[in-house]
């Protein structure tokens, strides 16, 4: 489906989730959802219309730590970016990849990266700092005065 | 559980040569489940771009991969110009997709190439790489590198490519077509490749789907997706060309899909360069100033498949968050399928058939202590292990 169809079809699919949306430049859709939604909304993407998982980009700001899913629509050759923001205090979220696979290995470095925990993860373990720094240390948390 | 032994894979992996432990858990000669470790050459890339401008980012970024290393700059390019609102001249995305098949051409030769050392064919080995060898001389002839050769900026290519050039490069491709009717003959039709390949390392379409694999690793599974065609970017709109795919998702079928791409590489590139004589005057670059604060996202088909990266700028001349996403980052991961329920010998070319690049999915630098499993085979032992398998199928067959 084209952008806009994707986003009336969205918001009718989840009404109380979805925030806001905007189409950016040549093919990109963005959606803010509350975060609470993740697992049903990707869930949606992935086994309904049959989105593709790209990866996962986190990053931190002053709102909160940001996470944006990118889903593929390879028929359309769209970007659907699913948006959302975590709590300074508590980041927290629900694991996506005992849905998909393809989201383990990412979710497993923005939790060593940035300290955010995935609820219900399949396979909690060290991805990348095992051995490397201490518990509780995350390089690309970032310092706001 | 009862006699399941731990054998260590690396920490070199006996193919590629590069760092990656991969524990296969054993019972007998079958692979009963895989763990891996990434972790031993980490170089904090996109921690590093934040400190650089967005000209300096290509050179960051063209030196994940040693191999691919168009790759990351071809779809960072597409990036910014996302977030700049930028079209590209005519003459710079022909320029851009000659440089990006080359890149497929010599990639996909590589692979063969060890592919066929590993299962005991040094013929093919030697082959292979001596094709590749052209190839890497018109990079040398039109960038001045054999590798990393730094064509790519925002706005267009660096380098322009002259009438002398082209003219060499129909030659060099006139030559490849020929090389690649003869390594493909050699494979598709050697019944011992054939047993050595097919049923082996199995990948189900909806194993492919459920790990997001990518590129040649998902085609060969029936899993008809291709950036260039799905999302087009340089000239791959504008000419006629085919994605490749195969249904079976073995061995055998990602050599397929590999070789008989080739093929359509030669064709884009024959045809990017009728559209270079017909453009002799066009631009190769338009300036941008500025890049605004945004976001966008900028996507590559490289060798091994998708290549994608995220920026996020702030109106400064540095990326504040740049996420990429290597094409081997997804694909390795679908080996916890691809291996288990194979025996030793055939759990390395498996291991091999998606075209892991380590360069770009190595991600942290420790030294590991192996505990709990003592090593059984090495790198060279597994190789040996391997071609030996190929020798007594080539005794069945009298060969």
């Amino acid at each position: 489906m084209d952008k806009e169809e994707f986003i009336k079809h969205i918001q009718a699919h989840s009404p109380g989730d979805v925030l806001n949306t905007a189409i950016l430049k040549k093919n990109r859709v963005m959606v803010d959802i509350k975060p609470e939604a993740i697992l049903k909304v990707a869930e949606h993407l992935y086994r309904e219309t049959g989105y593709r998982f790209i990866i996962a980009s986190a990053y931190h700001t002053k709102k909160g730590f940001e996470i944006l899913y990118h889903f593929s629509d390879d028929i359309e050759g769209n970007i659907i970016n699913i948006h959302v923001v975590l709590p300074q205090e508590k980041p927290e979220i629900e694991s996506l990849a005992n849905m998909l696979s393809g989201a383990n290995w990412i979710e497993r470095e923005m939790s060593e990266l940035l300290g955010i925990t995935f609820r219900n993860h399949p396979e909690p373990e060290k991805l990348l700092s095992e051995g490397n720094w201490a518990e509780g240390v995350y390089p690309y948390r970032k310092k706001f005065k | 559980m009862a006699n399941r032994k731990i054998i260590p894979v690396g920490p070199y992996h006996p193919l590629q040569e590069e760092p990656e432990l991969f524990k296969l858990y054993c019972e007998g000669e079958t692979v009963k489940d895989i763990k891996w470790e990434t972790g031993y050459n980490h170089r904090g890339i996109e921690k590093l771009s934040e400190s650089k401008t967005f000209e300096q980012v290509f050179f960051l970024v063209e030196r994940i991969c040693g191999i691919c290393s168009t790759s990351h700059p071809f779809a960072f390019a597409n990036c910014m110009e996302e977030i700049a609102d930028v079209e590209v001249p005519n003459r710079a995305k022909y320029i851009r997709s000659i440089i990006g098949e080359l890149e497929r051409l010599h990639s996909h030769y590589l692979w063969v190439g060890l592919a066929g050392h590993f299962l005991g064919y040094n013929t093919v080995f030697m082959w292979a790489w001596k094709y590749r060898e052209p190839i890497l001389d018109m990079f040398e002839i039109i960038s001045g590198n054999r590798n990393s050769y730094a064509m790519f900026k925002i706005g267009g290519v660096r380098r322009d490519v002259d009438q002398t050039q082209i003219e060499q490069l129909r030659k060099v491709m006139n030559q490849i077509k020929k090389k690649n009717d003869l390594l493909t003959g050699a494979v598709m039709d050697d019944p011992v490749i054939h047993a050595r390949t097919k049923g082996v390392g199995v990948l189900t379409k909806e194993d492919v789907v459920d790990y997001a694999a990518v590129g040649p690793t998902a085609r060969a599974s029936g899993w008809d997706i291709d950036v260039r065609r799905d999302d087009p970017y340089a000239a791959y709109d504008m000419i006629d060309w085919q994605v490749i795919t195969a249904q079976e998702g073995d061995v055998f079928a990602k050599a397929k899909v590999r070789l008989l791409e080739n093929y359509e590489s030669i064709k884009i590139i024959e045809q990017c360069l009728d559209g270079l004589e017909k453009e002799p005057e066009g631009d190769i670059e338009v300036k941008v100033k500025e890049i605004p604060e945004g976001m966008g996202t900028g996507r590559a088909e490289a060798p091994r498949g998708e290549v994608f990266h995220f920026v996020k700028t702030d109106g400064s001349n540095s990326p504040v968050r740049h996420k990429i996403r290597a094409p081997s980052y997804v694909n390795i991961a679908t080996f916890k399928k691809s291996c288990v329920g194979q025996t030793i010998s055939d759990a390395t070319i498996s291991l091999a058939a998606v075209d892991p690049c380590y360069c770009c999915t190595e991600r942290m630098a420790f030294a590991y202590d192996h505990d709990t499993g003592k090593m059984i085979y090495d790198g060279n032992q597994l190789v040996k292990l391997s071609q030996e398998k190929t020798d007594k199928i080539r005794k069945t067959y009298k060969l």
